[in-house]
């Protein structure tokens, strides 16, 4: 039987997703982009405001699985007051990490949708840097 | 007569999986396969492996008389009138593609019209649409209602438009909905339309008559019914798959070829390109005569029983919603959602209770966002289903909602 020690839904987790930090919407965002994954209907979008090439305020909203939304609950608190640049940098093995549980490949994709919502919403800023 | 009752007990000795200690509840998206199945494939591996329809030694011609007893013992078991009605497909997909293709592609015209509903499978959506776009035709989708079962109503204003083709499941997989098949085959075809049906979530579960449906073609797949995965039938009415071009070329359903011109290979074989699933269609047999041992009466009152008693004991659970009408008008599908929990979340957690259990979208997107939901949990059972499974089920959900508290 699963426990309440259960590995894999520890409180930690059930507590982002059932009070997510940074949850909600920015008016007049930098960068806003929404992701889903249309296999389990599961939806991610974050909203940034950055000032001098850093994350000054971040937003998630979306709906979904504890995994996805509790990933990006916790991706919104180590991203504020980041260098963007550095927040490109974060990859699967941060996120995975940070969530601390093992997770089944069936899962993966629910764990790293906040990541995929970051890295295509900052790369596509960078874009209009370059123009 | 009166209705055997299954010994599930001794059945579940013929499954070796469920030493395993699982629950399994997803027999909708695919069964369980007995020794006898997996014992008629090793077989033909083990001491007659070879090509069909093409060697005279002694174990191909084995082989080719295996292979097309198959097609003999579904014709029986849905009650075609010829074998030469019963083409072998990879499965139920491949078998409404294979009539998209050969006989939608001859008889759909610009500004014809198809009926489907919403609670078909992808598979018999997605075919048409690629169909209706290239041919500039029209698809209208029959409606729910608020138990999950089509709109009548809406289905005869349809007919009334003079369809060319409809098409829908004789039950639904999303929401094990039966559908009143008889009725809308012999509407239909009052107005002249071509009929397809779905059997693919029927034909396991509850004797099928195909031509006491009266459908021009009935597909389905063998592994939802005790059979291996890369075999299912495709039935059509002679006439109809006479005056079908080919659908694969190549190898087999050729009668002679020369470089300015071929004749093709007579029915079934004319849609039977290339070497084809021969062990796989062998095992297909041996489900049948699994089947047809128990009896598919006693297969569908078994059914009934352990979907009464789901659907009850699921019920019984607070901030618990169950999809879809009553057990009575139901297969053996229950599709549910938990207040605060969603579907994966509580796979996951059944899993970890060695409970299988399908959490998704079905492969029916258009009933989904009809419902208002991304996702459902679905449990589904079959002929080795036991109460024993449901009350670990219900545990597996207490034990979620526990941990969601």
């Amino acid at each position: 039987m699963a426990t309440a020690d259960d590995q894999f839904y520890r409180e930690y987790i059930i507590d982002h997703y059932k009070h997510p930090r940074n949850y909600g919407r920015l008016e007049h965002p930098d960068i806003s982009h929404e992701e889903d994954n249309p296999l389990c209907g599961d939806v991610v979008g974050m909203d940034f405001r950055v000032t001098d090439g850093v994350i000054e305020d971040v937003r998630f909203h979306g709906r979904g699985c504890a995994i996805s939304q509790a990933s990006a609950s916790l991706l919104t608190e180590r991203l504020k007051g980041m260098p963007l640049d550095e927040a490109k940098k974060i990859n699967k093995d941060d996120v995975l990490g940070e969530l601390g549980i093992d997770i089944s490949p069936a899962r993966i994709k629910c764990a790293l949708l906040s990541l995929k919502v970051l890295k295509v919403g900052a790369y596509g800023l960078a874009d209009i840097d370059e123009e | 007569m009166a209705i055997r009752t299954l010994d599930v007990a001794a059945i579940r000795k013929d499954f070796p999986i469920f030493e395993t200690g699982i629950a399994y509840l997803d027999s909708a998206n695919t069964s369980q396969r007995p020794r006898q199945v997996t014992g008629a494939m090793l077989e033909y591996f083990e001491k007659f492996n070879s090509n069909i329809h093409r060697a005279a030694y002694r174990i191909a011609e084995e082989a080719t008389v295996r292979y097309e007893a198959t097609r003999e013992k579904v014709r029986a078991f849905i009650n075609a009138a010829s074998t030469k009605e019963i083409v072998y497909t990879r499965g139920t997909t491949e078998a409404i593609n294979l009539v998209a293709y050969a006989w939608g592609r001859k008889n759909i015209k610009q500004g014809d019209l198809i009926v489907l509903t919403i609670i078909d499978h992808h598979s018999n959506i997605v075919p048409w649409q690629i169909l209706a776009a290239e041919k500039d035709a029209r698809i209208e989708y029959v409606d729910i209602d608020d138990r999950g079962e089509l709109r009548r109503d809406q289905f005869a204003e349809l007919l009334n438009r003079g369809p060319k083709l409809v098409a829908f499941n004789l039950v639904s997989n999303a929401l094990g909905t039966i559908n009143p098949a008889h009725e809308m085959v012999a509407a239909a075809k009052r107005v002249g339309a071509t009929v397809l049906v779905d059997g693919a979530q029927s034909t396991p579960h509850q004797p099928i008559d195909v031509r006491a449906l009266g459908c021009d073609f009935y597909a389905f797949s063998g592994h939802k019914m005790l059979g291996p995965t890369g075999a299912g039938i495709l039935y059509g009415r002679r006439e109809v798959l006479e005056a079908m071009d080919p659908f694969m070329a190549g190898g087999d359903m050729i009668k002679t070829v020369r470089v300015e011109e071929t004749t093709y290979h007579d029915l079934p074989w004319k849609f039977e390109a290339g070497t084809q699933a021969i062990a796989e269609v062998i095992g297909l047999g041996a489900a049948v005569d699994y089947l047809n041992d128990l009896g598919m009466d006693a297969v569908r009152a078994h059914e009934l029983d352990i979907t009464e008693y789901a659907y009850e004991a699921l019920s019984d659970v607070d901030g618990l919603t169950v999809y879809g009408p009553p057990p009575s008008r139901r297969a053996g599908v229950i599709s549910f959602s938990l207040d605060g929990i969603h579907p994966h979340d509580l796979a996951t957690i059944a899993d970890r209770d060695q409970v299988c259990l399908r959490a998704g979208h079905h492969c029916a997107m258009p009933l989904m966002t009809r419902l208002g939901v991304a996702a459902t949990a679905r449990a589904s059972f079959y002929v080795y289903t036991q109460k024993d499974e449901v009350d670990r089920l219900v545990s597996s959900i207490k034990e979620a909602q526990r941990i969601f508290a």
